[in-house]
C-alpha cells in the first residue's frame, strides 16, 4: 500500500514537472519585466515547499511529543531535512537569478537573508540529531527544536514585511493574488509548488522507513551489549 | 487497588523504559512495605540505575507508574518524601557547607532551616567547616557532607544508588548511623548496589533485576547471606 | 492528604523558588568570577576591535549610523558566552540530578537560572555602554531610559533563549560549538529590531510612530518564545 502511494506521488510529481518545464520552454513568453525570469518558477515553489515541510514538522514534532509514536518522529525528521532541501534549492536558484538579473551573486536583501535564516536553523536541526545517539531523546530534543524553529520561521517571515528590499515586492501573497503577473503566468507556481511537494512526501515517507530501520539495528545492537 | 497496594510506601507497576526500540526495562513491578529496607541487586547494565532514575522522577517510564504512599513521583509533593543519593556529591564548589544545605534546605521546604542544618553538620562531623567552601573539603568531608544533604529533610523514602561504592569508612560509618536511625523510625530505604555483603547485611527484603527484568523480589533469606553467590545462581543466567 | 501544590497555582510559592535558584547561580557567580570576568573582558575587547576595524576617527564613517549594531554585536558575543555555561556548570558534580530529584519544577529551575542569567548580563551591559559612549563618542543621555527599555527587552530574548539552548546542548559532546550555531538563527528578529531601535534612539529619534513597530516586534518575540519555553523545559530537562 505504501509502495504503491509512493509511485503515485512520485508520478505525479514528475508529470507536474515535465509539464511545467514544457510551459516554461515553449507557452510562457520569453520576457517578462524582469530577466530570466523563469527561473522563479524553480525558486518561488521551492520556498513554499520549504515552508510547507517546515510546518508539517511542527505537526509531526507536537504530535510525537504528546503521543511518544516514533512514527511521528520519523516523519518529522523527514519532513524537516526534505524542508532544507527545498530551502537549499530556493537559496540556490535565487542567487543563479541575482547574478544573472543583477550581476550579484547575494544580496542581504529581507527574503534572501530570512530564507538563510530558516536554513541555519534548520542545519542546526540536522547537527542536532546526529549528536544525539539514544533515540528517544535524539526524538524529544528535536522536536522542541522543531516547534521552536517553525515559530522563529513565523517571525522571520512576518519580519520582512516591514523591510524594504531591494527584492521585487512579494509578487504573490494570498492575499493580492498575483496582480503583478498576468493570470496566466501564475498558476504554472502553484502547480510546481503541488509537484514539489509530492516529492517531498515521497522522501520523507522513504525517510522514516530509514528511521524505523536504524531504530530496530539500535536495538539489536542495546540488545547485544546488555547483561 | 488492594489493601495491601494502598498500604506500600513504594508501589511500581507495570514499569517499561524504552531507548528508541530497545526496553532497558521490561514490566517491573513489585512493592516495598514502610520500613523496609529493600536491596536492589544486579550486575553492571542490568537496569539498577534505570529504574532508581524512574523512581526518583529524574526519567519518565515508557509505560507504567510509581507511586510513593499512593502518589504519583512526578508530583512535587510526593519529590519532597524522598530522599535521592546518586554517584555524584550534587553539591556546589563555590558555596559553603552552610549555603549548600540551605539552598535545599528551602527547595524541599525543611521547618527551621538553620537549626536543621547545623544539626545534620554536627552530625556529620562537619560542624567547624560550617562556613568553609566545599571546593576547598577533602573527599571524604564532600561525601559526608553529601550524605548531610539527602537526609536533610527527613525523607520517609531513601533511594540510594550504589551508596558503599564511593564513600570512604568514615562516610560509611555516618551513613550507617544515619540509615540504622531511619529504620527505627520506621522509613523506607532501596539500596542498589552491587557489591552484596553491606547491602545483604543491612536489608529486610530483596529484589534482584537481571536484563531489565526483575528475576526475584521477596524477603532476605539466609542463604543469601551465608553465601553470596547463591542469588545469582539460583536466579540469574549463567 | 495534604492538597497537592500546584505548579504556576501556587504563584508565591513558585516565585520564591525560582528565587531560590537565581540567588544560588548569583551567589555562586559572583563568588568566583570567572565567567563574569571573561565574559566582561570580551565584551570590552570586541568594542576595541571594532574601532580598529571601522576607525571612528575617520569623518566618512558615520558611526552614529552603525552604532547600534556594534552594541547589539558586543552583547551577544557576550550572551552565547555567558550563556552556554548556565546548565552545564550543574553537571559538574551531579548538581542538576539533585535539582531535578527536589520539589522544584523544571520550569521554575529554568526561570531562576534565567532570571540569574538576565541579572548579570544586563549589568555587564549597562556598564559596556559607559564604555562603549566614551570610546566611540556616542550621545545616550537625552534618550536614557528609552533606551534601557530596549536593552532589557532584547536581553531577556538573549536571555531565555540563550537558558533555553544551554539546557537542551548540556548533556551534548560538542556543546560549546552546537550552543552558539543553534542560538545566534533565533536571535536575528529580536536584535535586528533591538539594533533598528537603538540605532534611531541614538540619533535622536524617539520611540514612536514608525519604530513602535519593531518595539512589538521584540516585545511580541520575548512573550511567545518565553511563553513556548515554559512548556516544552520539561521534555528538555526530564524527558
Amino acid at each position: 500500500m505504501r509502495e504503491r502511494i509512493k509511485y503515485l506521488l512520485l508520478t505525479i510529481s514528475v508529470g507536474l514537472l515535465l509539464w511545467s518545464l514544457y510551459k516554461i520552454g515553449y507557452v510562457l513568453p520569453l520576457e517578462a519585466n524582469v530577466a530570466a525570469y523563469q527561473i522563479l518558477y524553480l525558486h518561488v515553489p521551492s520556498f513554499f515547499a520549504a515552508f510547507t515541510g517546515f510546518f508539517l514538522g511542527l505537526f509531526a514534532s507536537v504530535l510525537y511529543l504528546t503521543t511518544g509514536n516514533f512514527k511521528y518522529d520519523s516523519f518529522a525528521a523527514g519532513a524537516n531535512e526534505v524542508a532544507l532541501m527545498f530551502a537549499t534549492a530556493g537559496l540556490a536558484s535565487g542567487m543563479i537569478w541575482a547574478r544573472y538579473a543583477w550581476g550579484i551573486w547575494w544580496t542581504w536583501d529581507a527574503r534572501l537573508s530570512s530564507m538563510l535564516l530558516c536554513w541555519l536553523v534548520y542545519v542546526g536541526y540536522l547537527f542536532l540529531r546526529r549528536s544525539v545517539e539514544e533515540p528517544t531523546q535524539r526524538a524529544q530534543l528535536s522536536a522542541v527544536l522543531s516547534i521552536l524553529g517553525c515559530v522563529n520561521v513565523v517571525f522571520v517571515y512576518k519580519s520582512i514585511e516591514w523591510y524594504r528590499t531591494q527584492h521585487p515586492s512579494p509578487v504573490l501573497s494570498f492575499r493580492n493574488g498575483g496582480d503583478h503577473m498576468g493570470p496566466g503566468l501564475e498558476a504554472p507556481i502553484w502547480w510546481n509548488w503541488l509537484a514539489l511537494v509530492c516529492l517531498g512526501v515521497v522522501i520523507a515517507m522513504v525517510r522514516m522507513q530509514q528511521g524505523e530501520m536504524s531504530r530496530e539495528i539500535d536495538a539489536l545492537r542495546r540488545q547485544a551489549h546488555s547483561y | 487497588m488492594s489493601r495491601a497496594a494502598l498500604d506500600a510506601a513504594l508501589e511500581i507497576r507495570g514499569v517499561w523504559k524504552y531507548y528508541g526500540d530497545f526496553p532497558a526495562l521490561r514490566d517491573i513491578a513489585f512493592n516495598v512495605m514502610p520500613g523496609s529496607t529493600l536491596a536492589l541487586l544486579g550486575r553492571n547494565g542490568a537496569g539498577k540505575t534505570t529504574l532508581l532514575r524512574i523512581v526518583a522522577g529524574l526519567s519518565k517510564p515508557s509505560r507504567g507508574s510509581v507511586t510513593i504512599h499512593g502518589a504519583n513521583v512526578r508530583e512535587e509533593s510526593t519529590r519532597r518524601r524522598i530522599g535521592v543519593l546518586g554517584h555524584g556529591i550534587s553539591l556546589y564548589d563555590e558555596l559553603s557547607a552552610f549555603e549548600n544545605l540551605r539552598l535545599f534546605a528551602r527547595l524541599y521546604g525543611v521547618a527551621n532551616p538553620a537549626r536543621r542544618i547545623d544539626e545534620m553538620l554536627e552530625r556529620t562531623d562537619l560542624k567547624r567547616v560550617r562556613d568553609g567552601l566545599v571546593r576547598e573539603f577533602s573527599r571524604g568531608m564532600r561525601q559526608r557532607l553529601a550524605v548531610a544533604r539527602v537526609f536533610l529533610h527527613d525523607p520517609e523514602v531513601l533511594l540510594l544508588d550504589e551508596p558503599f561504592t564511593a564513600l570512604d569508612d568514615r562516610a560509611i560509618a555516618v551513613l550507617q548511623a544515619l540509615l540504622d536511625d531511619m529504620h527505627r523510625r520506621g522509613r523506607t530505604i532501596v539500596m542498589s548496589t552491587h557489591q552484596l555483603r553491606e547491602a545483604l547485611e543491612a536489608a529486610t527484603h530483596v529484589a534482584m533485576i537481571q536484563r531489565g527484568q526483575i528475576v526475584y523480589a521477596g524477603e532476605r533469606r539466609q542463604e543469601m547471606i551465608d553465601d553470596t553467590g547463591w542469588l545469582y545462581r539460583t536466579y540469574g543466567e549463567n | 492528604m495534604e492538597r497537592t501544590k500546584g505548579q504556576v497555582g501556587d504563584l508565591p510559592h513558585y516565585l520564591r523558588q525560582v528565587l531560590t535558584i537565581a540567588a544560588k547561580d548569583l551567589r555562586a557567580e559572583i563568588r568566583t568570577r570567572e565567567a563574569l570576568n571573561a565574559s566582561f573582558a570580551f565584551m570590552l575587547v570586541i568594542l576595541v576591535l571594532f574601532s580598529f576595524a571601522f576607525d571612528p576617527g575617520n569623518s566618512d564613517v558615520n558611526i552614529q549610523a552603525i552604532a547600534g549594531g556594534l552594541l547589539w554585536l558586543a552583547y551577544s558575543f557576550a550572551a552565547a558566552l555567558t550563556l552556554n555555561r548556565s546548565f552545564a556548570r550543574e553537571l559538574q558534580n551531579d548538581c542538576l540530578d539533585a535539582l531535578l530529584a527536589s520539589p522544584i519544577p523544571a520550569s521554575a529551575l529554568f526561570f531562576g537560572k534565567t532570571l540569574a542569567n538576565f541579572a548579570l548580563l544586563l549589568a555587564m551591559e549597562i556598564v559596556s555602554l559607559g564604555v562603549f559612549a566614551v570610546l566611540y563618542n556616542v550621545r545616550i543621555q537625552a534618550q536614557i531610559w528609552a533606551l534601557l527599555l530596549v536593552i532589557v527587552l532584547g536581553t531577556w530574548a538573549m536571555t531565555v533563549m540563550g537558558t533555553m539552548f544551554s539546557a537542551l546542548t548540556v548533556n551534548l559532546r560538542l556543546r560549546e560549538l552546537m550552543l552558539p550555531v543553534m542560538l545566534y538563527p533565533f536571535l536575528v528578529v529580536p536584535l535586528s529590531a533591538a539594533i533598528t531601535l537603538t540605532s534611531d534612539l541614538l540619533n535622536g529619534i524617539p520611540l514612536g510612530g514608525d519604530n513602535i513597530l519593531w518595539l512589538k516586534v521584540l516585545a511580541g518575540f520575548d512573550v511567545i518564545f518565553s511563553s513556548l519555553v515554559v512548556i516544552l523545559i520539561d521534555t528538555v530537562l526530564v524527558g
